[in-house]
């Protein structure tokens, strides 16, 4: 492991992303622009939209963290780029820190704008501090890039990566508790919610918000690092030095 | 006689359930240009990623440098340079070399030197998707001069290249040589032959010859290396 190889690549991966202005506005304005459009939703609601636009905020950088990343590595892949990175003195952890880290800042950034945009112009309120709920939102955002690293290795064409983000992303919003409380579904369900680790990483959310700063947001938040490394570690294991 | 720079012994690899190498045998001399020519599908890829330890291989011994093939410490010694430039084509050609060469820890002076040995000294600034199929290998190829390896794996590194543009790098690469790195050249275009050392005429997984283009000529009795191909292929039925 070293600081400069890993620095470099987190460098290299925002210069990349910098060539492509467009993707940088669209992670940058949608989610602000989402969050608005939900205000104006649930107009008749604003209880409602008081109780999930908090969290939403901290939502956002996990999913499309999860599909830049996918698509990202599903490129290096294809392109060769990881063949020579795996054949040159690199280590793995290398190339996933600088990944987590590119991808983390670029999430803080697109946390505090969506943040600044919720809690500040449309009357979301949080009780709890707001450096935490970005805090948190940037560790969602380092565990979909986790998880997309991991799952790319399945897609063989970024077509089926894009398709992985209805089949793995939307069953854990949905089973998070942000639309109907956990205790509310089918039992099944709830049981399976317990293993996803987006429940956690909404529950930190919701707790921070609501400034309930416990031991329960500290077990959170403990699940959703623990998930991050198993992930980055499962991650680590596809990318291979030798292949077929 | 020094060690050779690559020995392989007995290597056996399978690629979709075809034996793609049956069993090669084969030294790679030291400080020399080694031309690895055979037709396209002949394994030579196969056979050149063996020697970078990316390839998988199901039997047999290959050592290069001294060390099993694949040993971390090889990653700072051998250049290996893909068929297809395995570059990012969306970094300016100075970011993409500059990216190496800190992966490598090697100087960012050797940005410059890389760049010039393949003539794209005034091609720094431009992005590498914008560049032509010749550039982008040739970028390819700088990034792997780099780290200054003392084997350079080259797989088909002249193809669709200008010919003057071609003799340049054949020139650089005996330069290479003549500073004691070893180099593996492959090509599927026989009249490359001309310009090695050593030649390993490969066809379907099988080393059909390993010898100079001279000892080729007069053991076949062919001047043309084509026409020599052919009868060494038909001897080895």
């Amino acid at each position: 492991m070293s600081l400069r190889v890993t620095g470099a690549t987190a460098r290299r991966l925002l210069r990349q992303l910098r060539r492509d202005p467009r993707t940088v506005a669209l992670l940058l304005v949608v989610p602000p622009l989402l969050i608005t459009l939900l205000k104006y939703v649930f107009e008749g609601q604003p209880a409602t939209f008081e109780r999930v636009g908090g969290p939403i905020v901290g939502l956002f950088p996990f999913v499309t963290m999860f599909l830049v990343t996918s698509i990202a590595m599903l490129r290096e892949r294809t392109t060769g780029t990881l063949e020579r990175l795996m054949s040159l003195p690199l280590a793995k952890l290398d190339l996933l820190a600088g990944y987590g880290l590119a991808f983390a800042l670029v999430a803080a950034v697109q946390a505090t704008i969506t943040a600044t945009v919720a809690f500040g112009l449309l009357g979301v309120d949080s009780l709890g501090p707001l450096w935490l709920v970005i805090a948190i939102a940037s560790a969602n955002a380092v565990l979909g890039m986790a998880l997309g690293l991991f799952l790319s290795a399945f897609a063989q064409t970024e077509f089926q990566a894009v398709q992985f983000m209805p089949a793995f992303i939307f069953p854990q919003i949905l089973l998070a508790g942000l639309f109907v409380p956990r205790e509310d579904m089918a039992p099944a369900l709830e049981a399976v919610s317990y293993v996803l680790p987006l429940t956690y990483a909404y529950d930190a959310l919701a707790r921070a918000i609501a400034d309930e700063l416990d031991a329960r947001l500290a077990l959170d938040l403990a699940v959703v690092s623990g998930c991050i490394v198993l992930s980055l570690v499962l991650g680590a294991t596809t990318l291979r030095r030798r292949t077929a | 006689m020094t060690e050779p720079a690559v020995l392989i012994e007995g290597l056996e690899v399978r690629r979709g359930g075809r034996l793609v190498l049956p069993g090669i045998t084969l030294p790679v001399g030291r400080g020399r240009v080694t031309g690895l020519l055979g037709p396209s599908g002949s394994g030579k890829t196969t056979l050149m990623r063996a020697i970078v330890g990316v390839q998988v291989v199901e039997a047999g011994v290959t050592t290069v440098l001294g060390l099993p093939a694949g040993a971390p410490e090889l990653r700072r010694r051998v250049g290996y340079v893909t068929q297809a430039p395995s570059v990012y084509g969306d970094l300016t050609v100075e970011e993409n070399l500059r990216y190496f060469a800190a992966v490598l820890g090697v100087d960012a002076g050797r940005v410059r030197e890389a760049a010039e040995a393949v003539d794209l000294r005034d091609r720094l600034g431009q992005v590498v998707g914008t560049l032509s199929g010749g550039e982008r290998s040739r970028i390819s190829l700088a990034t792997a001069l780099l780290g200054e390896p003392e084997l350079l794996v080259l797989d088909e590194p002249t193809v669709g290249l200008d010919p003057v543009l071609r003799r340049d790098l054949w020139t650089m690469f005996h330069a290479l040589a003549a500073d004691g790195i070893t180099l593996l050249v492959s090509s599927h275009v026989m009249d490359e032959a001309e310009r090695c050392d050593e030649l390993v005429l490969l066809r379907e997984g099988a080393v059909v010859a390993a010898s100079t283009l001279r000892e080729l000529r007069d053991r076949t009795g062919r001047e043309d290396l084509e026409e020599a191909f052919l009868a060494l292929a038909e001897e080895s039925g």
